[in-house]
């Protein structure tokens, strides 16, 4: 007799990424331009990989304190001081986590109780309103104008504050849009947060991928440190996706709290990619200048051409995303990407999967090499002249 | 501004119109800027990496590490350009170390490379010594492997 009691009805009325389909789509076929890839298109650094595969030599195969590497969380401390000039304590303000992923679903574990509502500024990346859900939580999704540049408009998400608001949640740079906040526009929010008493949950996994100006982290804007959650990573800057390592670091209340929830469910980070990072902090910064300033020319280029074939969109000041309209196309998000797809093997994801006020747009990933970049540009010149 | 040279560097057909789009700098500006820099003797001269091996020719490369007698009021640079001269020569630099100048060679074939040290190099006035090292294989030149580039491995879509 098979079990008959439900699963968790949270998670069954989670609805699969939207991801999925074009994904298995895109997979039946050869010679297809991607633009759908959200990771960096350069391997890891060799330094850092040969620093590992020597690790792992030498026996760094084991368990390591639930925190991580200590020398890691002071490399990370001192990386966030010097670049952002804001201060953690290693010891009980920094966690060592398997990737932004696991951080992001510590804070929401650790902050929520059944029936806060987080407000989540769109369009978000996917796993946003889903984590927000598992932990308990209410999604409440406010659409961030894209006439403005996608910036966290305070008054908009004022006018979605309730006395259940326990926090927001976004990500700067952002994906999908590409959006990098200002301090301005941080420290609106920081003092809205105070006012209303919710915290700031803020995905900075893109920090170093910055382009115009300096990234601002919300940790360091006036108001903020005291109810700021701060998520970074190695997966973007140093391109180590696949070694599922990052950090969270917050107010000692709420990191003992994630550390709670870490010590009984991850135990710790890889061993060995906690070593990668910190060689990665050591001796890779030549190689992430290098990467930046590769992906700045590709934006510039890429950017340049969805503006002349129609495809407008923010100029996108981080990441490695551009967010472009397809209004001119005449079709929805969804018909353009599969139709996009099956004429000229151009893969981009449907704006509406990171939210319905993504509708009308898709998401171009430039994480690719820029000989590509141009013939996807034909390609698309040549679906749009069809259309 | 440099980044004009970065970009001409890794792709030299690459146009004014092109990198101005690359750079963010305005087309004008570029053209002024690469037309001086040609004029100064900043860009020496546009050119292709070639994998030779891989075009199926057997040309022969040796490095030469040659060794200079010092004399009173005479540094290197006398040596070094009258090395250079040669039309087997490919580079010449002035090393620190054991020996003084460290020269790339080329020739049809071992034996061409091997007299040309012999009897033309080891002859220049103030050489005293010569050690030949030929080439077996070139891994990496110029900044770029030559090797087979590791394939993408990413998933096509992914968040």
């Amino acid at each position: 007799m098979r079990p008959n009691k439900p699963f968790s009805r949270v998670v069954e009325a989670c609805p699969p990424s939207g991801i999925r389909k074009f994904f298995d789509l895109a997979q039946t076929m050869s010679g297809v331009i991607s633009l759908g890839v959200g990771e960096p298109d350069f391997p890891t650094p060799w330094g850092v990989r040969e620093t590992a595969i020597h690790a792992l030599t030498r026996g760094a195969t084991t368990y390591t304190s639930n925190s991580g590497l200590l020398e890691l969380r002071e490399l990370v401390c001192a990386d966030l001081a010097g670049r952002c000039g804001v201060t953690y304590r290693p010891a009980d303000e920094c966690l060592v986590t398997s990737g932004v992923s696991e951080g992001l679903d510590l804070a929401l574990r650790a902050l929520l109780n059944p029936g806060d509502e987080v407000i989540v500024p769109e369009p978000c990346y996917v796993a946003y309103q889903p984590c927000v859900a598992f932990a308990g939580g209410v999604p409440v999704p406010v659409a961030m104008d894209p006439a403005q540049g996608y910036r966290l408009d305070a008054d908009r998400i004022a006018a979605a504050v309730t006395p259940r608001t326990k926090a927001v949640l976004f990500g700067s740079p952002s994906n999908p849009t590409g959006a990098a906040q200002s301090a301005a526009d941080l420290t609106a929010l920081a003092a809205l947060a105070v006012r209303e008493d919710f915290w700031l949950v803020s995905d900075e996994i893109y920090d170093r991928l910055t382009y115009t100006g300096t990234h601002t982290s919300t940790a360091a804007v006036e108001g903020a440190w005291d109810r700021t959650v701060l998520l970074g990573g190695f997966s973007k800057s140093y391109a180590m996706t696949g070694w599922r390592v990052g950090y969270v670091c917050a107010p000692e209340p709420l990191a003992a709290l994630m550390h709670r929830i870490h010590q009984y469910t991850m135990l710790c980070a890889p061993h060995v990619s906690q070593v990668a990072a910190v060689e990665a902090l050591r001796s890779a910064e030549p190689e992430v200048t290098e990467m930046v300033a590769d992906y700045d020319r590709r934006r510039r280029l890429f950017v340049k051409g969805l503006d002349e074939l129609g495809l407008t969109c923010p100029e996108p000041g981080g990441a490695f995303y551009a967010f472009p309209s397809i209004r001119v196309s005449g079709l929805s998000s969804q018909d353009f990407a599969e139709q996009l797809l099956n004429s000229q093997k151009v893969a981009v994801v449907p704006g509406d999967v990171f939210g319905p006020s993504g509708e009308g747009h898709v998401r171009c990933s430039y994480a690719t090499a820029l000989p590509l970049l141009e013939e996807a540009l034909e390609r698309i010149g040549r679906f749009l002249a069809r259309a | 501004m440099h980044e004009i040279l970065t970009v001409l560097e890794s792709d030299a057909r690459a146009t004014p119109e092109r990198i101005a789009a690359l750079t963010g700098i305005a087309e004008d500006e570029v053209r002024a800027a690469v037309a001086a820099w040609e004029a100064d003797g900043v860009i020496r001269r546009y050119k292709a990496v070639v994998d030779w091996d891989r075009a199926g020719d057997s040309r022969v490369t040796a490095f030469v590490d040659v060794t200079v007698a010092p004399e009173r009021g005479r540094g290197f640079d006398d040596v070094a350009e009258r090395i250079a001269r040669f039309r087997e020569i490919r580079a010449v630099h002035l090393v620190s170390g054991a020996q003084d100048l460290r020269v790339e060679v080329e020739g049809s074939s071992m034996k061409e490379v091997a007299d040309f040290v012999a009897q033309k190099l080891s002859g220049v006035d103030r050489v005293t010594a010569t050690s030949t090292h030929f080439l077996l294989r070139r891994y990496k030149d110029d900044g770029q492997l030559l090797t087979d580039p590791e394939p993408d491995q990413r998933l096509t879509i992914t968040p």
